[in-house]
């Protein structure tokens, strides 16, 4: 919309507009800098924050017990990210492709996980996946085996249940991206000799990257900082940075060392965002 | 219309059992008469008979639903002047805006956790309602204005100069022309602010004060302590809700009025 | 008496000046067009009279009153969109209704004008439907009426015919006519198709990159057209240059290179010694076959280049000496019953009143 110079808001909009950026500013960008603030201070006796200025919180961070947390992290998002964007792309292309009536139908199928509590879809899981959960009773029923596999509260089932928690944000956005190209283009790329799997290589593919990013960022970003899950299918196990930082919280109630794991974890996502933008929103200026 | 392969087709129906396998395991386990495992022992409807008779689900679910609304008609009223705002003055110094609005969508949830806990805690704010609806707002203002400006974006601005030339004031083409084509972006976006708001555990899980138990952190803690199969029934309960606000933002969607008036060039 | 009044107007969005010191003078119950290609500024004009826009310098005048400063809706002044703007949440009647809503009329008095109105363009029965459910040339209407219904004393128009189909076009140009002599208005309508602006308007106003280049009844911009861009953006023109050599009687005599001396009409104030243009309109060429006739002052040897079919009329195209590339249209009933063929040698004569002379 391009408003006219003359044109000014009326004031309850006007009242409004700054309310949400106070609002934002006062409960966001402040909380963020105390964060800072409380990183740099001293642990109190009994758990509190004394303000005593030291940079003994970061130099922690370089304990190389901790580096592993951060690898294991980064790992598991991008693992997760890897694994959605796989699985993903046939489901959103499909969504995408098939014809108006059954489209709805289908984005709804697509919706309605999308909008169920993170953490009842998680806990579905254990019900799944522990020892007598439906999959070990179904192969020993079949007579697969006969001992119950221990699949709950490992690395398997964390991955899992990031995937399937995060697979919605990858699929949504792949799916505008891909109702986005033209199906001429893929009559064209049918035309000019292309098989099947060259025209997915050559035309879709390159041109959902936009989807690709966007979804990317959706499920790395919230799969890095993730909690319920490691806690809930990892039984804490195997630490990530989520759980530790809501363990330092929580229980050691080490507030100024939570908050250096805490600013470490905002510097990946930056960081993931500077090179994103830098990468991919810059130069493909369509 | 472009056929979709087979291949691609079926992994792609693969993909969506893949996503309900765990939903349907869980409802189907929810009538289970059975108190351990899921072994099935016949259909009863025990669960949801114990669940509606304990009072702490039922507090849980009446602080979760007030919590939300108050969180969406707040956000949407502090979200329509962002947006609108954002759009008018578009590229007037309204860049920090943007990425202030921007940034809580992508900061991992945990951080916005930790770091309002630390605020309200250091500021002797009491943790209750009051912190859980500011917490929620922060996610959702953001959520409210990236719904309302990609419609905002859609609207073509000549329906506000005509109706400007036919003699409204500002105020007049607020609530005679933007509002009323906005409704559906409207209903949207206070539809998904309340789901998200009902459905957030994060940031709850660590502003929240005693008495203010939401329906999440109830479901957590009923996890946490042991497996009763209640949990599967709240759980049904609460895939089934989420079904009907995706039932419900659907109807909102196919009343979007008229697409902007492409004046067609005969019939 | 005249009822719009611009001077010096000038208006730039950023860096772009859209409007460049523009003067004019609009009489009451006039039908003025706006004439001039996309992005030349005259959407703006009509902006600024509407009060949409606000001059960067200069005065707008209505009715001897000056308004830079109004806001758009103290003006008595309503423009029909291009592409109508119709509200598409309210029915016909309600987007009709929504000027004199907005100036709080009652309800009795809002439905009696609707309904007048209503009729005036023909769409009783139709006041219930959405914009959507509306054919194109009926929402054009709807638009106009909107617009009508507020009693404006200038009706503004932007492009109000561009988006029809060729027959409604004609059909909407006879009714826009009709509708202006019922209401009884000042008309200002932009657009940039050329036979709208002369068939429509009483006086018509070329714009260019911002700037007034003409202004004048659509017969003295036809004949007398001040340059060579209005020349062209007239109507397709062939075009020669050279130097004035002589000027007697409103003739003038140019030598162009590798032609014989070319005589043509002077523009009206006459012309300075120099560099100029001829131009010659592309129905005033005669064509012959077997070398020239005489009754013609001037005649070019030419090859013919080029052969269009166009139902009532042949298009051809003649490469010139110095290789310019000229037009002729020939009426298909004309003399030509055998159509020329490319690679022909012809001769091309026109009289000397036919060729006008521009300074470059």
């Amino acid at each position: 919309m391009i408003h006219l110079p003359s044109h000014s808001l009326p004031l309850p909009l006007k009242c409004s507009f700054w309310a949400a950026a106070l609002l934002l500013i006062v409960f966001f960008l402040f909380p963020l800098l105390v964060v800072f603030g409380v990183s740099l201070a001293s642990r109190g006796l009994y758990g509190g924050v004394e303000w005593v200025g030291t940079l003994e919180n970061y130099r922690r961070l370089a304990d190389p017990l901790l580096g592993m947390i951060f690898l294991r992290s980064i790992l598991f998002a991008s693992m997760t990210t890897l694994v959605c964007a796989l699985v993903g792309f046939p489901l959103a292309y499909a969504v995408a492709r098939v014809s108006q009536r059954w489209q709805l139908v289908f984005l709804t199928l697509v919706m309605i996980p999308f909008w169920t509590n993170f953490l009842v879809r998680t806990y579905a899981w254990i019900l799944i996946l522990r020892a007598d959960g439906v999959f070990n009773s179904l192969l020993i029923q079949l007579g697969v085996q006969s001992e119950p596999l221990s699949l709950l509260f490992t690395d398997f089932a964390v991955g899992i249940g990031l995937v399937y928690g995060y697979l919605p944000f990858m699929v949504l956005p792949l799916i505008v991206a891909i109702e986005r190209i033209p199906p001429q283009l893929e009559e064209a790329a049918y035309d000019l000799y292309a098989s099947m799997g060259g025209m997915f290589r050559h035309v879709i593919l390159p041109l959902s990257k936009p989807g690709f990013i966007a979804g990317g960022v959706l499920v790395f970003i919230p799969s890095l900082g993730a909690f319920i899950t490691p806690y809930l299918l990892g039984g804490g196990q195997k630490m990530l940075i989520g759980t530790l930082i809501q363990q330092e919280f929580l229980i050691s109630r080490d507030w100024p060392f939570g908050s250096a794991l805490s600013f470490g974890l905002m510097g990946i996502v930056l960081m993931l965002g500077f090179v994103v933008s830098r990468t991919f929103l810059g130069r493909s200026a369509r | 219309m472009i056929r979709v392969p087979r291949s691609v087709g079926i992994s792609g129906l693969l993909v969506l059992m893949f996503l309900y396998l765990p939903v349907m395991v869980l409802i189907v386990l929810s009538f289970n008469a059975s108190t351990m495992g899921v072994e099935w022992k016949g259909f009863s409807f025990q669960w949801y008979e114990k669940l509606l008779a304990d009072r702490s689900i039922i507090d849980a679910t009446v602080n979760s639903l007030m919590i939300a609304s108050i969180s969406t008609v707040l956000s949407l009223l502090f979200g329509l002047g962002a947006a609108i705002g954002l759009e008018t003055w578009r590229g007037r110094h309204t860049s920090w805006m943007n990425i202030l609005i921007l940034l809580p969508l992508v900061i991992p949830e945990i951080l916005m956790g930790v770091a309002l806990l630390m605020v309200f805690v250091l500021f002797q704010v009491p943790l209750g309602f009051g912190s859980i609806i500011i917490g929620h707002m922060v996610f959702n203002v953001p959520l409210t204005v990236v719904i309302l400006r990609a419609r905002l974006r859609k609207l073509d601005p000549t329906w506000e100069d005509a109706a400007r030339d036919l003699g409204a004031t500002s105020w007049e083409v607020l609530t005679h022309i933007t509002l009323p084509m906005l409704r559906p972006a409207i209903w949207g976006a206070a539809l998904l602010s309340f789901t998200v708001s009902l459905d957030d555990f994060v940031v709850t899980f660590f502003v929240a004060g005693p008495g203010s138990t939401t329906l999440p952190l109830k479901v957590f803690s009923m996890i946490k302590t042991g497996m009763t199969p209640e949990v599967n029934a709240l759980s049904a309960i609460m895939v089934v809700v989420s079904m009907v606000f995706v039932g419900l933002s659907w109807i909102f969607q196919q009343r979007a009025p008229v697409s902007p008036t492409t004046p067609s060039s005969s019939e | 008496m005249h009822t719009v009044v611009l001077e010096n107007v000038v208006k730039t969005h950023g860096q772009v000046v859209a409007v460049d010191d523009v003067t004019l003078s609009i009489k009451s119950g006039e039908f003025f067009s706006i004439l001039g290609p996309s992005g030349s500024g005259k959407t703006t004009i009509l902006r600024l009279i509407a009060g949409l826009d606000v001059p960067d310098s200069g005065t707008i005048t209505l009715q001897q009153r000056i308004v830079n400063a109004d806001p758009p809706h103290v003006r008595p002044v309503n423009m029909v969109f291009q592409h109508y703007a119709l509200f598409p949440h309210m029915t016909v009647f309600e987007n009709i209704a929504f000027g004199l809503r907005m100036h709080r009329q009652s309800r009795q008095d809002i439905r009696e004008a609707v309904e007048e109105m209503v009729a005036l363009v023909r769409l009783k029965g139709k006041t219930q439907r959405f914009p959507a459910q509306l054919s194109g040339g009926e929402q054009q209407r709807v638009a106009l009426a909107r617009a009508l219904v507020n009693r404006p004393v200038v009706l503004l128009l932007d492009e109000p015919l561009a988006a029809l189909d060729q027959q409604l076009r004609q059909d909407m140009q006879a009714e826009l006519k009709r509708l202006q002599q019922e209401v009884n208005a000042t008309f200002i309508c932009v657009t940039h198709q050329q036979d709208e602006a002369l068939m429509l308007s009483d006086r018509l106003g070329v714009m260019h990159r911002g700037t007034l280049l003409q202004v004048g009844t659509p017969q003295e911009i036809y004949e007398q057209p001040v340059s060579s861009t209005v020349a062209k953006f007239i109507g397709l023109s062939n075009s020669l240059s050279g130097m004035v050599t002589r000027t007697e009687n409103n003739f003038c005599w140019i030598q162009a290179e590798a032609f014989p001396t070319v005589m043509a009409r002077c523009p009206e104030g006459g012309v300075e010694h120099g560099s100029a243009t001829v131009m010659v309109r592309p129905e005033r060429l005669h064509i012959s076959v077997d070398g020239p006739v005489n009754g013609y002052e001037n005649t070019f040897p030419a090859i013919v280049h080029h052969v269009v079919f166009h139902g009532n009329e042949m298009f051809y195209q003649f490469r010139l000496r110095n290789d310019a590339i000229w037009t002729a249209r020939v009426p298909i009933a004309g003399t030509h019953a055998r159509p020329l063929v490319p690679g022909q040698s012809v001769y091309l004569q026109w009289a000397a009143h036919d060729g006008l002379v521009l300074s470059s």
